[in-house]
């Protein structure tokens, strides 16, 4: 047994309540833990909003899910239906459909500045390495989120996009028409599909999201927070408080700055979502506002764009022994690869602010080779018209299939030749302490 | 038979990829123009709503137009009993399929696939051809199942190709579309017949856009308020940080 707990004292009239819970429930221990004694580092900058506002996403996420599933029918034949219903003859439906749609563009945005501050800084290296994997599975479960939630509106893109994305899986060797059959539940997308993805967006994978990002703050907490210097704080103590003397706690310090980066966060969200929710076809696309057909193919399907860097590198493989495997292939390891970070950057420093200009160069071309997938994946191949000569090689002329040959092979270079670029990069020396 | 119905089918991707260079007109859409709206329902429930169903929307909610359920029901429901009813049509979608090639299809969020500008400059681009079996052709939809129902107030169109060979060397096709038998409209008429249509079409495609924009004003307003708060508390929280 533990000592006998202090009373709680500094809460007012509610120092009963609080003693009476604290010594039945670790509450007092878990606040100081987590927030009024969790050190940070206090040169926080632009960067480190985002995982504080994916967080606040992933409850909005929720919380609208939750009303929407009030009024949702997952039937083939109501579905669609079942969305106009909410957008037009339940109270403020709209909006928390909007807030839904906008919501789930909004988190990929915020994840994946999240995930571009981590390779600037090396927020997963040592020892970050398993927050780093961990983070790298709710980007994982983000995804099979957003597959499963975008079916569920039945329109044509919903169809038509989780008829390819359910192919891919058929196109591995041997066992995929049957696995394509297991997912599906069905030979095509049907009702039986949209059941199974229905509970598995409402239910399976928040679950899993919830329990990964619990685990993914516990494992931070451990650690502790990286900082824009890669400098460890905690091996600078104050000897007169026992705390790092670059930190400084969390609550109230990062709880008031983070509602500021709330604020603005909603700003941007709100001015989407009031002003533009379709976003120009990029968030709610035009042709999902037509109800699925099964008989009628769209003439060019494309993912939503948080998707699109992968659907760009699935497409620009070519199929190799009639297969469409290759392709498939590429677009899995393209994920994948993600979680080898810790251990291909071979650094000595962690922060961008010291490494030298290899690795910066290879960032950038990184940062934009991803962006240009991006851009191609939402586009028809025919996007930049075609070569204006003939060579045994050009399997074909699409200008745009063989850029997005070029960024497939930046992408993956990137990571495979981290190992070397990154140890023979000129590094400036760390600092002792953070600088700001 | 087969191949008919099979290459109706791909009619509108073949649509989409003949028209990719055309340029659309702009559709002159206001949804606070409430005299265009009330129009261009009037034109819906009359020209549209005999084969278009519009099966999300309800008739009562054209009391956003500024219209009482009375109005409503004496001058646009003509198709159903109770004003709280979605516009549906009596045409059954497999006798449709079989008159025109393909079901005319639903058009309660046509605007939000198609787009205003496309509907616009296509409810004004029909002209005659034989060769079809309506005996009309678009030119934004070649080989459009419907045929053009607002003749009578355009009038007949024809189609005009021009091939020109540029500077380069290229040639290069106008298409342009004369009137040959005037209608009981005049041009600017019918324009404005059709921008009130596709008006009242973008109001249903989401009806609730125009308190959307209203309420947004606000929240933003409240938004720049809280931006301001939460800087300077974050900024009174912070002075004792070096």
């Amino acid at each position: 047994m533990a000592a006998p707990k202090q009373p709680v004292t500094g809460a007012g009239p509610f120092n009963g309540v609080l003693t009476w819970v604290d010594t039945r429930f670790p509450l007092i221990s878990l606040w100081k833990e987590h927030l009024a004694e969790y050190y940070a580092p206090k040169n926080f900058n632009f960067w480190y909003y985002f995982g504080s506002l994916a967080l606040f996403v992933l409850v909005i996420q929720i919380v609208t899910g939750i009303f929407l599933t009030m009024n949702y029918k997952p039937d083939a034949a109501q579905a669609f239906a079942s969305v106009e219903y909410i957008m037009r003859d339940v109270p403020g439906g709209w909006l928390i459909r909007y807030m839904h749609s906008t919501g789930a563009s909004m988190f990929f945005i915020v994840v994946y500045l999240h995930m571009f501050r981590a390779l600037m800084y090396g927020s997963y290296r040592k020892p970050r390495e398993l927050l780093w994997i961990i983070g790298v599975l709710i980007y994982l479960s983000m995804m099979a989120e957003a597959f499963f939630g975008y079916l569920l509106p039945w329109g044509q893109m919903s169809y038509w996009g989780a008829q390819v994305i359910v192919n891919l899986f058929s196109a591995v060797p041997f066992i995929g028409d049957d696995l394509g059959v297991w997912i599906r539940g069905d030979y095509v997308i049907s009702d039986a599909t949209l059941n199974r993805f229905f509970a598995l967006h409402v239910i399976a994978v928040p679950l899993a999201l919830l329990l990964l990002v619990a685990i993914h703050v516990m494992a931070l907490h451990e650690v502790g927070s990286s900082n824009p210097d890669g400098v460890e704080i905690k091996k600078r103590i104050d000897p007169a408080t026992g705390h790092p003397v670059d930190g400084i706690p969390f609550h109230p310090y990062y709880t008031v700055k983070d509602l500021f980066g709330v604020a603005v966060f909603l700003a941007v969200s709100c001015a989407i979502m009031f002003f533009a929710p379709a976003m120009g076809g990029y968030f709610l696309e035009y042709n999902n506002f037509i109800p699925a057909n099964p008989l009628q193919t769209p003439e060019h399907i494309a993912p939503v764009w948080y998707f699109t860097p992968y659907y760009s590198i699935l497409r620009a493989v070519p199929p190799m022994f009639n297969s469409q495997f290759p392709g498939v292939a590429a677009m899995g390891a393209a994920v994948i690869l993600l979680f080898f970070m810790p251990w291909l950057d071979r650094a000595p420093v962690k922060s961008i602010r010291y490494k030298g200009s290899v690795f910066k160069g290879w960032l950038a071309a990184f940062v934009v080779t991803f962006l240009i997938l991006g851009y191609l994946g939402t586009a028809p191949t025919t996007v930049w018209g075609q070569f204006g000569f003939d060579a045994f090689f050009l399997d074909t002329k699409d200008i745009a299939t063989w850029a997005a040959r070029v960024g497939t092979i930046v992408y993956f270079l990137f990571f495979l030749l981290m190992p070397w670029y990154s140890r023979r990069d000129k590094c400036k020396p760390e600092p002792e302490g953070i600088t700001h | 038979m087969k191949t008919f119905l099979a290459a109706l089918l791909l009619l509108p991707a073949l649509a989409c990829a003949s028209s990719a260079g055309l340029k659309f007109d702009r559709a002159p859409v206001d949804p606070t123009d409430l005299p265009s709206l009330q129009r261009g329902a009037q034109g819906f429930v009359n020209y549209c709503l005999n084969c278009h169903s519009a099966a999300y929307m309800r008739y009562n909610r054209l009391r956003d137009l500024g219209l009482s359920e009375q109005q409503v029901k004496d001058n646009l429901m003509f198709a159903a009993d109770k004003v709280g009813e979605t516009m549906t049509v009596a045409m059954r979608t497999k006798d449709a399929a079989q008159w025109f090639g393909a079901a005319p299809p639903d058009l309660t969020v046509i605007a939000r696939s198609r787009g205003a500008d496309w509907l616009y400059t296509y409810l004004r681009s029909f002209y005659r051809d034989p060769a079809r079996p309506t005996g009309w052709n678009n030119v934004v939809f070649p080989s459009v199942g419907m045929p053009h129902v607002l003749y009578e107030l355009q009038g007949v169109q024809s189609l005009k190709v021009e091939t020109s060979t540029d500077a380069a060397g290229h040639k290069q096709q106008t298409q342009t579309l004369v009137l040959e038998t005037p209608g009981t409209l005049s041009k600017a008429q019918y324009d404005q017949f059709v921008g009130d249509l596709v008006n009242y079409l973008d109001y249903m495609g989401e009806p609730s856009s125009a308190s959307r924009i209203q309420i947004g004003i606000y929240v933003m307003m409240f938004l720049v308020l809280f931006i301001a708060i939460t800087y300077l508390l974050k900024r009174a929280y912070w002075k004792d940080v070096h």
